[in-house]
């Protein structure tokens, strides 16, 4: 045990000496998070709109009223001409802009309906698509109430079915377990496969495994260190996502920390599974960049909802690790579950770990030969 | 040069076969080493040196034959010899991002010594060496020839029966090999077994015996002295040469 204890404070000696790594090791979780979380946000909030009024009556006043008390719009133009319009939209003083016809609430009652005009700014093309269909949805509301159309079939105006996937329009919500799995699986994996085929590099290995230390102390050595780490990196995106981006946390704490511990020990087992295979740092780090990174963010329903997938993807991705935890931590953390719903994803997760760590074992006696 | 103290058998290898499916690495080996006995082991690159050198470290199982070391047989009471041996090679001169204390703190306690006998112990190898001064300075900042000579005094911090040392002073001044030698000559003075690969054949010459292996087989097996004599060669360069070259 004094052996392991001795091993153990070795490993950590060199994690925390080789700053320029520990300083990636922490700061890429926040970096990670506040990037997701700001810049590939997919939420609209206060988008800057200007109103081209031809007409200047009741309704389309009411109509601009909904726009900006939806909290998605915010106007900070009203034009007389339309070349007032085009000058504010080419500067970006406006993303988009909204111009009612003359008569607007007379042609409204009539059954042709009344032409409502969105002209966005199309060069950020996400964003003005966005935008169209926030503003279709809230003017076409506002159309059925108006008119008493409960069918909702006299305006049939199609709003994009992307909107499907993330109705509350929150994209950080969707995005903290997705960061949290990447996270966890490239500090885990990558870092213990490297700092094994390190030593394997060096020649120091040979030197541990004439010692009489034995091959699952050596092991446990390397990686003891990283579950710390690791637990360290998932409290901080925890805390940013709950703090800055209001995440909810509806769940048990207890259960979240066993998931992640698991998560954090299928990692650890799968790194360990790459340095028996990998021979220099090198290789270790690139088959952990495509064989963990990639799957991950593509295939376990992180960025692409696994329900739009063709569904050999998504077979594919029921081998995914990731995607099991990213699905019960979101059902802990949103939905309040309990173990009694997580559990079949705990299962899995410890089933990968141990199908891990055999193969493992197998392999680092293999290569002693 | 220096004979061995005692005629004591700590190493014992009994026709040895190693084989990678077809191809035999290690070819039927057969020899003994004295206790303090400074024993050299020669040969090309890839006449089966680090095969036999692994399989004695029990780093490896024999395909065939019987090896004892330090009384323990390398196959089935590996645990025991690994307890029993210290182990140096060119590759690796301990951790850079250590300093020279905590090299040696982590290696003495990795093969048990108790925190006391290591500071006892590391103060006068330091001080023996003279790098007492420098022991709390990063490995990496030392030139190559003192990570070598700390990483032998290192390798028999436990008082080994047997230091293996493979390749030690490859890539260092003579001067250092010099001295290098010296602190072999001071262990096997204590009564700890050397077994050493060399590429270097001026120390070949320093050895008591030494073993020229070529092609998995041991050729020769000799005091340098008897060598030079039976092949009427001037240096044990030509005895190799002799040897290893293909007929």
């Amino acid at each position: 045990m004094k052996q392991l204890w001795v091993f153990i404070k070795k490993e950590s000696k060199h994690i925390f000496r080789d700053s320029r790594t520990l300083g990636v090791l922490f700061l890429m979780p926040l970096a990670q998070i506040l990037i997701f979380g700001y810049v590939i946000s997919t939420e609209i909030k206060d988008a800057r709109i200007g109103v081209y009024n031809k007409a200047n009556d009741y309704t389309s006043h009411q109509v601009t009223e909904r726009l900006i008390s939806s909290g998605y719009f915010k106007v900070v133009a009203y034009f007389s001409n339309k070349a007032e319009m085009e000058t504010s939209l080419r500067r970006g003083n406006i993303q988009m802009a909204v111009v009612f016809p003359g008569d607007f609430g007379n042609l409204m009652q009539s059954s042709d309906g009344a032409p409502l005009q969105l002209v966005a700014d199309a060069s950020e093309a996400n964003t003005a698509q966005m935008l169209v269909n926030y503003a279709q949805g809230i003017v076409n509301r506002y159309g059925w109430e108006k008119t008493g159309d409960i069918d909702q079939t006299t305006l049939p105006i199609q709003i994009d079915v992307r909107m499907f996937y993330n109705p509350s329009l929150k994209g950080v919500f969707m995005s903290v377990p997705g960061i949290m799995a990447m996270i966890l699986i490239l500090v885990s994996a990558m870092m213990t496969s490297i700092s094994i085929t390190r030593e394997k590099e060096f020649g120091s290995m040979e030197v541990l495994l004439i010692s009489p230390l034995k091959p699952w102390q050596i092991i446990v050595g390397k990686v003891a260190p990283y579950v710390l780490l690791s637990f360290v990196n998932a409290a901080t995106i925890l805390l940013v996502g709950i703090l800055i981006f209001e995440v909810p946390m509806n769940g048990s704490w207890l259960l979240l920390g066993f998931i992640n511990l698991i998560y954090i020990l299928l990692s650890l087992s799968l790194g360990i599974f790459i340095s028996t295979v990998a021979n220099s740092q090198m290789v270790a780090m690139f088959i952990s960049l495509f064989a963990l990174m990639l799957p991950t963010i593509l295939l376990s329903g992180f960025i692409y909802p696994i329900e739009n997938m063709p569904d050999p993807l998504q077979w594919l991705s029921l081998l995914m690790p990731p995607r099991w935890y990213i699905q019960s931590v979101k059902d802990v953390m949103f939905k309040g579950a309990g173990f009694f719903v997580v559990w079949k994803e705990l299962l899995i997760m410890i089933s990968f770990l141990s199908a891990f760590m055999i193969l493992s074992v197998k392999n680092f006696k293999i290569r002693l030969e | 040069m220096r004979k061995a103290e005692s005629s004591m058998d700590v190493i014992k290898v009994d026709k040895l076969v190693k084989k990678f499916g077809d191809f035999t690495a290690n070819d039927h080996l057969s020899f003994q080493v004295k206790k303090g006995e400074i024993f050299g082991f020669l040969g090309a690159n890839g006449a089966g040196k680090t095969t036999a050198i692994k399989i004695l470290c029990g780093l490896s199982a024999p395909t065939e034959g019987r090896v004892e070391v330090a009384g323990f047989d390398v196959e089935h009471q590996t645990e025991k010899v690994k307890k029993s041996i210290g182990y140096m090679s060119q590759k690796f001169s301990l951790y850079e991002d250590l300093t020279v204390f905590e090299n040696i703190r982590l290696f003495g306690a990795i093969y048990g010594l108790s925190a006391g006998l290591i500071r006892e112990r590391s103060e006068r190898m330091l001080k023996n060496l003279g790098l007492y001064e420098q022991r709390n300075r990063l490995i990496g900042n030392l030139s190559l020839g003192w990570k070598q000579k700390l990483a032998f005094s290192v390798a028999i911090l436990h008082r080994p029966q047997i230091v293996f040392l493979d390749e030690p002073t490859s890539g260092v001044d003579p001067v250092t090999r010099r001295q290098f030698w010296e602190l072999i000559y001071q262990a096997a003075a204590e009564g700890i077994t050397v077994f050493i690969t060399t590429h270097y054949l001026d120390e070949a010459e320093y050895c008591d015996r030494v073993t020229i292996m070529a092609d998995g087989k041991i050729e020769a097996l000799e005091t340098p002295r008897k060598l030079k004599k039976q092949f009427d060669c001037e240096t044990m360069n030509e005895v190799f040469l002799k040897l290893t070259r293909p007929h």
